[in-house]
């Protein structure tokens, strides 16, 4: 809580207090009057004075002023406790919407972690820690691994993985070698880099995001010019028309219908009529929904360019799906063992170890599959042949594993597979042991999302890919994907959403 | 010219307000004020002075809404 709200807080409760107490006090008349202005004016003084000095500055309708005529109303007729509670109500839900507005605000400057704090400089062989805003461009800086890329530049040493995630949204994290570029707010995975900064810290990505997202929401959606608009006329047209609740239906009853006025009554109802029309909660309504909406998907790596985006974005009708990496992960995985004479754990182990000392996705892969603990010492005499494949003896029995190549080149038969990935023969002691289909995985919540999209309105889904026909139908037939395009360029994929619009 | 301005105000209609004030202000263009991120954007006429032009803006806000700041 900051100084205003918990100054705001102490007041609420203080007033509150003072009103418990007050109903056990059997005071009477004036002395009633007096006691009962103590919490009025601990919990509104700075209502009154603004509804005071709006009047001055001839900015006479604003919430300030309907809270001061509905209370000092109340208490006029009477009802002390009513014009206290009003008053004491109204301070409360201010301070929960500041509260709730002050929380969104801390949200969306979480995200703002993506813009690192300090940029290692070396200097006379030690590292240096500085402020990213002082290095220059062309300065060479030191990102280690587990750090964030601070600055853009061009790798002057070593290599390294990056996580491109907060940027580009891409799972699978990025090679990066001497000479290419970086961009700041990867994070390196891996090795330890020496960059050669092209830009300042101020014009590097990730600041320019940062200002993007902040400013998101300065670009205001119709809904929100509308209401800022609707509330320009809509606190003088409810003053006004309580005016006339307060006035016309007494003097009507009085003059047409010869009743008594009942003028107690009916100022009553309007100064109840002014306390529910405050229009603060109607004008923050729609930016509030808006900043939650952008706060909330940048908390998920959604960066949003604006209100008005949002705003658009809600009328989706068709969503175009990329598959590799969108709907699947773009990592292999073992999905099935073919045409094996040998058990398929046996298949899997001689594989896994045949292939134990490459860093290859597919010798992971099968190492991931086999599952157990790799024991080195029962592999010898391992030989990488490039595009093909390995050869090894695995407890003295030769192995190989590879493509179709490697089969060719070993003499061995071999059987191909009907379904699509790639595949790895395996031959044990000169002979063909079968095949292991190595395929790429769905993401496990693809299903889900696209199931929740179909919920959420969206009257078409399509994906398109670049992938084989059998492949593309298969993942869209589990995915309940409507239509797909397969076998496309990446031209055609741009000539393919194009159609859509 | 643009410039963007932290600004402390404590209801959504008060910004409103800011902003109507500031963007009926000589000198001004067109002004934004993102009440969520407490930014007041201001696009300054050609050949306006931006320190003489807030000067004023400051003045008009205080008049529409007396519990406003803007930090210049």
């Amino acid at each position: 809580m900051t100084k205003k709200q918990k100054k705001s807080l102490t007041r609420i409760i203080i007033a509150a207090l003072l009103m418990i107490i007050l109903k056990f006090l059997p005071a009477e008349g004036w002395l009633r009057f007096v006691l009962y202005m103590i919490p009025y004016l601990v919990v509104g003084y700075d209502i009154l004075r603004k509804a005071f000095k709006g009047i001055l500055n001839k900015q006479v309708f604003d919430e300030n002023f309907l809270m001061a005529v509905a209370t000092i109303g109340a208490i006029a007729l009477g009802n002390y406790t009513e014009g206290v509670a009003v008053m004491l109500f109204y301070q409360i839900g201010e301070l929960f919407q500041s509260y709730a507005v002050g929380k969104s605000r801390r949200n969306i400057s979480e995200l703002m972690d993506i813009r690192p704090d300090y940029a290692n400089i070396e200097k006379d062989g030690e590292l240096e820690q500085v402020d990213p805003d002082e290095v220059e461009v062309g300065t060479v800086i030191v990102v280690q691994p587990g750090e964030k890329v601070p600055i853009d530049g061009v790798i002057e040493e070593g290599s390294s993985t990056l996580n491109t995630s907060a940027l580009t949204g891409e799972s699978v994290p990025r090679e990066a070698a001497a000479g290419e570029e970086v961009i700041s707010g990867c994070i390196n995975l891996t090795g330890l880099l020496k960059i050669r900064t092209t830009k300042e810290f101020g014009e590097s990505t990730v600041s320019k995001i940062l200002d993007l997202v902040e400013n998101s929401s300065s670009k205001k959606s119709r809904s929100e010019n509308f209401i800022s608009k609707f509330a320009r006329y809509y606190t003088p047209a409810v003053c006004y028309s309580a005016l006339a609740l307060a006035i016309l239906p007494p003097l009507v009853r009085m003059l047409a219908m010869g009743l008594a006025p009942e003028w107690g009554d009916w100022v009553y109802r309007a100064l109840t009529f002014l306390v529910i029309s405050c229009p603060c909660a109607l004008v923050i309504s729609i930016p509030l929904s808006f900043f939650a909406g952008i706060g909330g998907a940048s908390h998920e790596g959604v960066l949003v360019k604006g209100s008005n985006y949002l705003e658009t974005m809600a009328r989706t009708k068709y969503v175009v799906f990329d598959k590799t990496g969108t709907m699947t992960q773009g990592v292999f995985e073992v999905s099935g063992v073919h045409h094996n004479t040998i058990p398929e754990e046996q298949l899997l182990e001689y594989a896994a170890l045949a292939e134990c000392s490459s860093s290859h996705p597919i010798s992971k892969s099968l190492q991931k599959a086999y599952g157990k603990q790799i024991h080195r010492d029962r592999v010898t005499e391992i030989e990488e042949l490039s595009g093909k494949g390995v050869t090894a003896k695995v407890d003295g029995i030769p192995v190989a594993a590879g493509n179709a190549k490697l089969m060719k080149y070993l003499n061995v038969e071999y059987s191909e597979c009907e379904e699509t990935g790639t595949i790895v023969h395996v031959a044990v002691d000169g002979k063909y042991a079968g095949h292991i289909l190595i395929s790429d995985k769905l993401k496990p919540h693809a299903k889900e999302a696209v199931r929740d999209l179909k919920k959420a309105g969206i009257t078409k889904t399509v994906m398109l890919t670049g992938d084989m026909k059998r492949v593309a139908d298969k993942v869209a037939e589990e995915l309940g994907i409507g239509e797909v395009y397969s076998e496309l360029l990446p031209a055609d994929k741009v000539a393919k959403v194009e159609e859509l619009l | 010219m643009k410039k963007t301005y932290k600004i402390d105000v404590d209801c959504a209609n008060c910004a409103n307000k800011m902003e109507q004030a500031a963007k009926n202000t000589d000198g001004v263009k067109d002004a934004t004020v993102n009440f969520m991120m407490l930014k007041m954007i201001v696009e300054f006429e050609e050949g306006a002075d931006p320190k003489k032009v807030m000067k004023e803006v400051q003045k008009n806000c205080k008049v529409v809404e007396d519990d406003c700041e803007i930090f210049l």
